[in-house]
């Protein structure tokens, strides 16, 4: 290797570079999110029946999320690595509390009051759940061996049934994936994985009969027959396919949806906004969306296979993968190939909670891309 | 081992996560291919379908509300019933100037603010082409007024809808309970498809504990609908199903005499048929109007009841706490006899006070000379509280505490109404858990006497009198004895019927004792049984409402009232063979001889001449 080459490899940055280094932000990652919450703006000022207050609530939060992922992004990976056991002991410790005072109040609990602001504990256990198992296999050698399977297994299955049992089988969904996500990143066997599937399977029938709500229950068989019940629980379904199918190939163009307008399509604004994007755009609005989607998991695993230690890589790949599984679960449940699973459309779906921890998320993959030890090969 | 070190942070191993990292966006990518060929298959293959179905012709899904169900008493009276009323509805979208409409409304019908407000909220929430109540329970004065100047406004009109009626008002309102709108709270529990459409839900008593089947099934119709969603035509009907009828225990006649008798008493009586257990009376007395709560109550109106000093919105009959008083002596005498604590005949001494032992606290008698000797018959006659102290004693709060709970005394008596308090009957274990302290003798001393810790519900000491004149065979109360509904349906029957173990000579000691407390010259409540052919057993009871001690100084005006003994009075009768038994609590009465037995005797006395002149 001649000096040239070497110089070249150590070359001083240029101011610009110098600012992004310091901002600690990943310019192509946050570029194509602005464009997605830019997205979600338009789409809920025509869903949510052009109510301005609304879209300035939704601003306030989604500016609140993006202030957060900035600062997350100025903390080093080493620190969330060195924490990562105790947010995720505190996490499941809020689970149980709220648990418990979900039992002594009556019904379903998954807020904790704070007084100033209300909390949702399952929120922040999507993120340290990959976070902990990251970190315990991050001090092993990879590939996973059977012990440490099991016991991420079971670190995996505390917080899943702790939230199954709010009872929110979205967030569980996805805080098992995402679990899950770490394992199949730390390189467990194919063999194994199709065995999981297998016996995954062969449970179904368990879980159908002992761990499902009736409510649950109710859903899956309305995703298989929606006429059943065309005045409840049918009545999501039919109304989304109505409403995208009617939408066609080019849409009816922004604020012409008619079928939330009508109030066909129930909670149009937050689980089934997707369903009103279809409308108004079509099929290839819908393509443009999965299309912006799709970029953010592709840059967010080119940062995860950029990543320079074991930690940093099983959790950018799993956070990555995890982002796909929401889009996945919200789409596929608003078209009507997966049970309605409360899960919102991520980035683009009212609300300030899930935006806040999905924000959280791209803020340690940008941590992860921008504090750089080591030098590149 | 060698393979694992080499293998951490190395090559090997990021190229291996390389491998996975391509594995996973492989698996995205086709599962995203999956989802575009469904949109595919919706938006380009399913678009006329789907189209058709979303443009000119909708399909709207409008539900029917079931009748709810009519609630009786048992002579079949109309407790609660649907009524048709006269609402004053706009529609926003054909009235040119709606403030101005709104202005010229409310002076030709002096409408109060409030009501205007709550329009313009639901207006917000409606379609422009929707009709909203402006003026709901519209009176025929106002009706001929808005009738007269009709022609002039356009998009206004009287509607008849369907509301909910309580003839009785405030005299069951604490049973009946009231149904009001449906608010979010209520959304989060409820089968949200089943209520497409309902307005109101039980909010309390029976409308509340008995919502499902008083609600009935929800029917819905199809209706065809243009691109503004106006109905164009039905397609399909599929029929509701009417609320069941359900037909109470309570007799309202008994009921009102009960309130009345209370007079200026706040208070609760509670009366139940010995043999069903079936709840004759349940008052709480001051009651309220339900009325208002159906459509909203106003603001001002129900911070007024709220407010209110005598807390008329507070079930005491069913959440009210007292101590027993004397009430628990007859209870306790037989606990005596049972254990063999005491026998029948023997005779405890009563100076006027009672002194444990080592210690110099006198726990007075009621009579200051006291009672001389007294056994346990004169004990419950004359209300002998030193007899207790001692009995008690001998007993010990344990035994005292198992013997009590048969009667359901600290349980909910599982009435069929929700809410109901437990009450408290104290125990060694329940003060080391709740207070973090031993029991102490002098507590065991006061517990004779239904003083201390011991509160009851008027309806657990009307369970528990029943359950006492059955020969220890237990009576639950209930409320509702018939469900009649389309799909018929019997009331859920079998109740588990237990019976406390008991020695038939010992309730007949303790029966005759009661019944000497209404007929003998001495007895404590002899004013009530001088008119009638049959004999009723009673126990009157005082209770003390603060503890005041010696030195405290307080403000005299304000509390006097509110400072005198609850008068209490339980009863059954004919003592030899009990058809009804009583509890009455008149709150700051005094004397339960002179205030609270006179009222269970009106309702018992009228009882047993209706079901005299029921069967001649």
């Amino acid at each position: 290797m001649n000096i040239e080459s070497r110089r070249e490899q150590f070359h001083t940055p240029t101011l610009t570079e110098r600012i992004l280094g310091k901002l600690h932000i990943d310019i192509p990652l946050f570029i194509i999110l602005l464009l997605i919450s830019l997205l979600s703006f338009v789409i809920l000022y025509s869903a949510g029946s052009q109510e301005v207050g609304l879209l300035v609530r939704q601003a306030f939060r989604v500016g609140l999320a993006y202030l957060l992922m900035t600062v997350l992004a100025h903390i080093s990976p080493y620190q969330f690595k060195r924490y990562s056991a105790l947010l995720f002991g505190i996490g499941i410790a809020l689970l149980v509390a709220v648990l418990i005072m979900g039992h002594i109040g009556k019904g379903a609990q998954r807020w904790l009051d704070l007084g100033v602001f209300r909390f949702q504990p399952s929120e922040m256990i999507k993120i340290t759940t990959p976070m902990m198992i990251a970190w315990y296999l991050a001090d092993h050698a990879l590939p996973i061996k059977p012990q440490q399977l099991l016991i991420s297994g079971v670190l995996i299955l505390i917080p899943t049934l702790l939230i199954a049992k709010q009872p929110d089988l979205g967030t569980a969904i996805l805080v098992a994936s995402s679990g899950m996500a770490v394992l199949f990143f730390a390189g467990l066997s194919w063999r194994f994985i199709l065995a999981i599937i297998a016996s995954l399977s062969a449970l179904a029938p368990v879980v159908w009969h002992y761990f499902l709500h009736d409510y649950q229950r109710a859903r899956i068989i309305t995703l298989l027959d929606p006429e059943a019940d065309p005045l409840g629980k049918g009545y999501h379904i039919i109304q989304s396919k109505i409403a995208i199918g009617s939408g066609g190939i080019y849409g009816k163009g922004w604020l012409g949806s008619k079928q939330s307008e009508l109030e066909f399509l129930p909670e149009s604004s937050t689980d089934f906004i997707f369903a009103v994007f279809a409308e108004e755009f079509g099929l290839f609005g819908c393509l443009g969306l999965i299309a912006l989607y799709l970029l953010v998991i592709g840059r967010c695993l080119y940062i995860a296979s950029q990543a320079q230690d074991t930690y940093s890589r099983l959790l950018a790949g799993s956070l990555a993968f995890t982002f796909f599984v929401y889009v996945f679960v919200n789409i596929g449940m608003v078209i009507g190939v997966l049970p309605v699973v409360g899960v919102p459309l991520p980035m683009v779906s009212y609300g300030g909670t899930s935006v806040v921890t999905l924000l959280a998320g791209f803020g340690i993959l940008m941590s992860i891309h921008t504090h750089k030890k080591l030098i590149t090969h | 081992m060698l393979r694992n070190l080499t293998y951490k942070d190395n090559p090997e191993e990021s190229h291996q996560f390389l491998g996975r990292i391509i594995s996973a966006l492989i698996i995205i990518l086709l599962l995203t291919a999956g989802l575009i060929v469904r949109l595919v298959y919706l938006q380009v293959a399913g678009h006329q379908h789907y189209a058709t179905l979303a443009k000119e012709n909708s399909i709207k899904i409008e539900p029917t509300v079931p009748s709810r169900g009519v609630i009786y008493d048992n002579r079949g009276k109309i407790l609660a019933e649907n009524i048709q009323t006269h609402t004053l509805e706009l529609i926003p979208e054909q009235i040119s100037d709606l403030d101005d409409t709104l202005l010229k409304l409310k002076t030709l019908l002096d409408i109060p603010d409030e009501k205007i407000e709550q329009f313009q909220k639901l207006r917000k929430r409606q379609k422009h082409f929707m009709s909203i109540p402006l003026l709901t329970n519209m009176t025929d004065e106002e009706m001929a007024k808005f009738a007269v100047v009709r022609p002039f406004y356009h998009g206004t009109d009287v509607q008849i809808r369907q509301s909910r009626n309580y003839p009785y008002g405030e005299l069951a309102a604490h049973v009946v309970g009231y149904v009001g709108r449906i608010n979010e709270e209520d959304m989060k529990e409820l089968p949200l498809a089943e209520y497409r459409g309902s307005t109101f839900i039980g909010k309390l008593g029976i409308e509340s504990a008995y919502e499902s089947v008083l609600h009935g099934t929800t029917g819905y119709s199809e209706i065809e609908v243009n691109v503004q969603g106006r109905p164009l035509k039905t397609l399909k009907e599929v029929d509701p199903i009417a609320g069941a009828n359900l037909y109470l225990s309570l007799d309202m006649e008994l009921q009102k005499t009960a309130y009345d008798a209370l007079e200026k008493y706040n208070g609760a009586v509670v009366a139940i048929e010995i043999e069903t257990g079936g709840v004759l009376t349940f008052v709480s007395r001051p009651g309220f109007d339900p009325n208002p709560f159906v459509v909203g109550i106003s603001n001002s109106a129900y911070q007024a009841l709220n407010a209110s000093p005598d807390q008329p919105l507070f079930n005491r009959a069913l959440r009210g706490l007292y101590p027993p008083g004397s009430t628990i002596k007859p209870f306790m005498a037989l606990a005596g006899l049972e254990y063999d604590a005491v026998g029948v005949r023997q005779q405890l001494f009563c100076p006027g006070y009672y002194q444990l032992p080592n210690d110099s606290h006198h726990y007075r008698d009621w009579r200051k000379g006291g009672h001389g000797s007294v056994n346990v018959s004169e004990g419950i006659t004359q209300s002998c509280d030193v007899y207790f102290y001692r009995l008690a004693s001998i007993l010990g709060i344990d035994r005292i505490h198992s013997f009590l709970q048969q009667f359901g005394f600290g349980e909910k008596t599982g009435i069929d109404l929700m809410g109901e308090k437990s009450g408290l009957l104290p125990s060694r274990g329940w003060k080391m858990a709740k207070k973090g302290q031993a029991w102490f003798p002098g507590e065991t001393v006061i517990t004779g006497i239904g003083q201390g810790f011991h509160q009851v519900t008027p309806l657990q000491l009307a369970k528990a009198t029943a359950t006492l004149a059955n020969n220890g065979k237990v009576v639950t109360p209930y409320l509702v004895d018939k469900l009649v509904a389309e799909s018929a349906r019997s009331p859920s029957a079998s109740i588990p019927k237990s019976t406390i173990a008991l020695k038939s000579a010992n309730i007949k000691t303790i029966i005759a004792a009661m019944v000497n407390v209404v007929h003998s010259n001495r007895g404590t409540a002899r004013s009530i049984g001088l008119d009638i052919n049959y004999q009723i057993a009673g126990k009157t009871g005082t209770a003390q409402v603060i503890n005041i001690k010696q030195n405290a100084s307080y403000n005299e005006h304000q509390i006097d009232f509110k400072q005198r003994d609850h008068a209490l009075f339980i009863s059954f009768a004919p003592a030899d063979n009990p058809k009804i038994a009583v509890a009455v609590i008149a709150e700051n009465g005094g004397h339960g001889g002179s205030v609270a037995a006179p009222i269970a005797a009106k309702v018992i006395k009228q009882y047993l001449r209706d079901k005299q002149t029921a069967q001649p």
